[in-house]
């Protein structure tokens, strides 16, 4: 499909594209181009390692945290690039979360303990915040932590803790006073996974794989200086965090990589065609109303980059979670109507591994929608916060 | 390329929301109704508009015009559908100026331009054929008899038709009926000999005509562009028009939907505002959701008039479609959202409601723009 480009790079901007596009061409593995689903750390880590030595792993970081302090055209670039060669998602649960919290809310003793680590891979993070009770309703979760004068002392349960079972260290929300408002009793804590008591459990999915995983917290012994922000105050630290992750989520559903199968592509291979025309209408209809639509999220993933720019405001940020996610899922159902019977291979060599990867890629999208705050939580967020309507 | 407004395009923003909430609000269009107005449009608010230069905002400044570009021209649209404003703006100072300048001749445009620009002239675009958008079937003929063309055929749905002072008219001159080649755009006074005019009401209570030729003469010095080629000026004169038309749907599916949300916010049932139902809410909610990324489409198809006109094409489909989508999910929510006085006339959403219906069919309905995205991307 003729995709416009949509803005043109500045002249020192197309100097940077040219930098990464070689940069990368020359260092990225072969084989971690276009892999599906998460890496392994053995492989995680040497990336992590080279994009941290190239000083491109934290674009959007500030310098005086060692980060890029990127323009928000060249943390487009980067991104664009790393899509177009099919570079591996990095974690983004340091990167991406703790990282940013640590600098708005974290002490000058934490932030200098573990940005650093962050930044050189030498640390991996993972989140604790729901709970088999606390899902959507994030502010009921149980998990306690007591104060136990010199140290807290945590039990209970997390759960969907991303790479929970490879990670280093974990930030959690646990309760800290059970006799007030549900939000005003919470805490942010970091805990240091190697910690005795702490035990975790992957879980396997729908999709085959196994990246989250059940923690569970018996009697652990956490030192005090690990409190982030105020006692009792974590629910701000969380709301601010959840609108990075939605954000970050918006990110993945309107820059889908271009090496896994595209919907146009697949149409080409799986579909007949007569006159230049697809032959069965249906389809040829959804996939010009999926083209259509993502279209019109990728122009809308600009706009919000250029206003952001421009420092102009618009609802656009709060609904592109929703619409990304949404669009994500559109298309991995598309992609199996498409490929018809060939789209439901497993395992095996009855099927091509790209037929196999899409088939699991449409199971995993099912979790888009549903981590980061449902589509219905998403909704919910809209009507409050951009048109303000009456609540219940 | 520009996804954001700039300084200059927000002041004429604000200076037609200004100008048409005080002079031309839904009462106007309502008082043109319910008076059976003659024109369906009031002339002394369109001089006004002319004088404010916007009849002149997409015209390069050597023939009169402002030079604001399409992202200017869309900011005032925009405005004109939040009013519903009647008035020659679309036809004459968008679809006709824009034949004018894009096949025009130079004595053409220097005679034609500054006249459309002041409100002296204006223009209609007599095209369609049958009742749905097929731009390349044209049955109507121009032939060759010495030095002039003889113009016979018939056509419906010409926008501002019955109030134009000139029409172009599409016609062939050589080919088969469904050909893109063999097409001449002629220019052509609307009381000129042979033509008949027959104004249609419709559901909008806006201005469209049903238009007979029968041997008109039209002398080979006006037409537009070359003879057989007026394809390359109508594809794009059509495109342009495509993207304006989607500016002023915008304007209307956001003014609809804010009223909406107002009522949502006042109207209470069991002891509660009916905002405050979940139910409600998440359909607000996702038609926010759909308005951003309608918003994102505008504004590209905006600025690819100016900026990059081979993906015109691509972009005037999309955002024809995705406006055309989005208008009919917003008016139809808006009337049932609002329960039983969404079906009153004395309500003015009925009149969003009857305006969008007839602007998704105006050049090209949701599935022709499909299709022809879908052809562009070669499948």
């Amino acid at each position: 499909m003729a995709v416009p480009s949509f803005i043109a790079d500045s002249r020192e901007d197309a100097r940077f594209r040219t930098e990464v596009r070689s940069w990368l061409d020359e260092n990225l593995p072969r084989e971690l181009c276009g892999w599906v689903g998460r890496l392994p750390p053995e492989k995680m880590i040497p990336w992590h390692r080279k994009m941290f030595e190239r000083g491109w792993i934290a674009p959007g970081w500030p310098e005086e945290y060692g980060g890029m302090g990127a323009t928000l055209a060249q943390q487009l670039i980067l991104q664009e690039e790393m899509g177009r060669i099919g570079a591996p998602t990095l974690s983004r649960q340091g990167l991406g979360h703790i990282g940013p919290i640590l600098m708005r809310f974290g002490s000058d003793a934490q932030k200098a303990e573990h940005l650093p680590k962050i930044l050189s891979g030498d640390v991996a993070w993972a989140q604790g915040y729901s709970e088999p009770g606390a899902g959507s309703d994030l502010a009921s979760l149980q998990c306690k932590a007591e104060d136990m004068g010199d140290h807290f002392l945590v039990n209970g349960t997390k759960i969907w803790t991303t790479a929970g079972d490879k990670c280093d260290w974990i930030f959690c929300l646990v309760r800290t006073d059970p006799n007030v408002k549900k939000q005003e009793g919470i805490s942010f804590l970091l805990i240091d996974m190697d910690d005795p008591g702490i035990t975790t459990t992957p879980i396997a999915l729908i999709s085959g794989e196994s990246e989250f995983c059940q923690t569970f917290f018996d009697n652990v012994k956490v030192p005090k200086e690990n409190l982030i922000g105020e006692l009792n105050k974590g629910w701000s630290v969380a709301k601010a965090l959840l609108v990075h992750e939605r954000k970050l989520m918006a990110e993945i559903g309107s820059d889908s990589p271009r090496h896994i199968l595209q919907p146009n592509v697949a149409a080409r291979e799986y579909l007949e065609f007569e006159n230049g025309k697809i032959t069965d209408a249906r389809l040829r209809d959804d996939l010009v109303e999926y083209d259509m639509l993502m279209q019109a999220v990728a122009l809308t993933h600009f706009r919000t980059f250029e206003e952001k720019s421009n420092g102009v405001r618009s609802a656009a940020p709060m609904v592109m979670k929703y619409v990304g996610t949404e669009a994500e899922k559109t298309k991995s159902e598309l992609l199996l109507a498409i490929m018809g019977s060939r789209g439901m291979g497993w395992e095996g060599d009855g099927f091509t591994p790209q037929e196999i990867d899409t088939t699991r890629l449409w199971a995993t999208s099912k979790v888009m929608t549903i981590a980061g705050g449902s589509s219905e939580i998403q909704l919910n967020l809209i009507a409050q916060k951009v048109l303000e309507l009456p609540q219940r | 390329m520009a996804l954001v407004l700039n300084e200059e395009q927000r002041l004429l923003q604000d200076t037609a929301k200004d100008f048409l909430s005080k002079y031309a609000p839904i009462a106007s269009l309502r008082k043109l109704r319910d008076e059976h107005n003659p024109i369906g449009y009031d002339p002394a608010l369109w001089l006004q508009m002319t004088e404010m230069g916007w009849a002149s905002v997409i015209l390069p400044e050597a023939y009169g015009g402002l030079e604001f570009g399409f992202l200017g021209l869309g900011v005032v649209l925009e405005e004109s559908g939040r009013t519903l404003t009647a008035s020659p703006l679309f036809a004459s100072a968008v679809v006709g100026a824009s034949a004018v300048l894009l096949g025009g001749s130079e004595q053409q445009k220097q005679m034609l331009l500054p006249q459309i620009a002041s409100g002296d002239l204006t223009l209609a675009l007599a095209l369609e054929e049958s009742h749905h958008h097929r731009p390349t079937h044209i049955a109507t003929t121009a032939n060759m008899q010495g030095d002039d063309f003889v113009l016979n055929g018939n056509k419906c749905f010409v926008l501002d038709g019955h109030s134009a002072n000139k029409l172009i008219v599409v016609a062939r001159s050589s080919g088969t009926e469904s050909d893109s080649v063999g097409l001449t755009l002629l220019l052509v006074d609307r009381n000129a000999k042979g033509i008949s005019c027959h104004r249609t009401i419709m559901a909008d209570s806006r201005n469209a005509a049903n238009i007979t030729f029968e041997n008109v003469i039209v002398p080979a010095a006006d037409i537009l562009g070359t003879v057989d080629n007026g394809w390359s000026i109508l594809e794009p004169v059509l495109d342009r028009g495509r993207v304006a038309i989607a500016a002023e749907m915008m304007g209307c599916a956001l003014e609809t939907f804010e009223r909406t949300v107002a009522y949502l916010k006042e109207r209470e049932q069991f002891g509660v505002k009916i905002g405050s139902f979940q139910a409600l809410q998440h359909r607000a909610a996702h038609m926010q959701s759909e308005l951003e990324l309608c918003r994102s489409v505008l504004l590209q198809a905006l600025s690819t008039v100016d900026d990059a006109p081979e993906q015109l094409p691509l972009l005037a489909s999309l955002a024809k479609a995705r406006l055309n989508v989005l208008v009919k999910l917003v008016t139809n929510e808006a009337v049932q959202m609002h329960g039983g006085i969404g079906v009153t006339d004395d309500l003015e959403i009925g009149f969003f409601l009857k305006r969008a219906r007839v602007a998704m069919q105006i050049f090209g309905d949701t599935g022709f723009h499909k299709d022809r995205y879908a052809t562009l991307c070669s499948y």
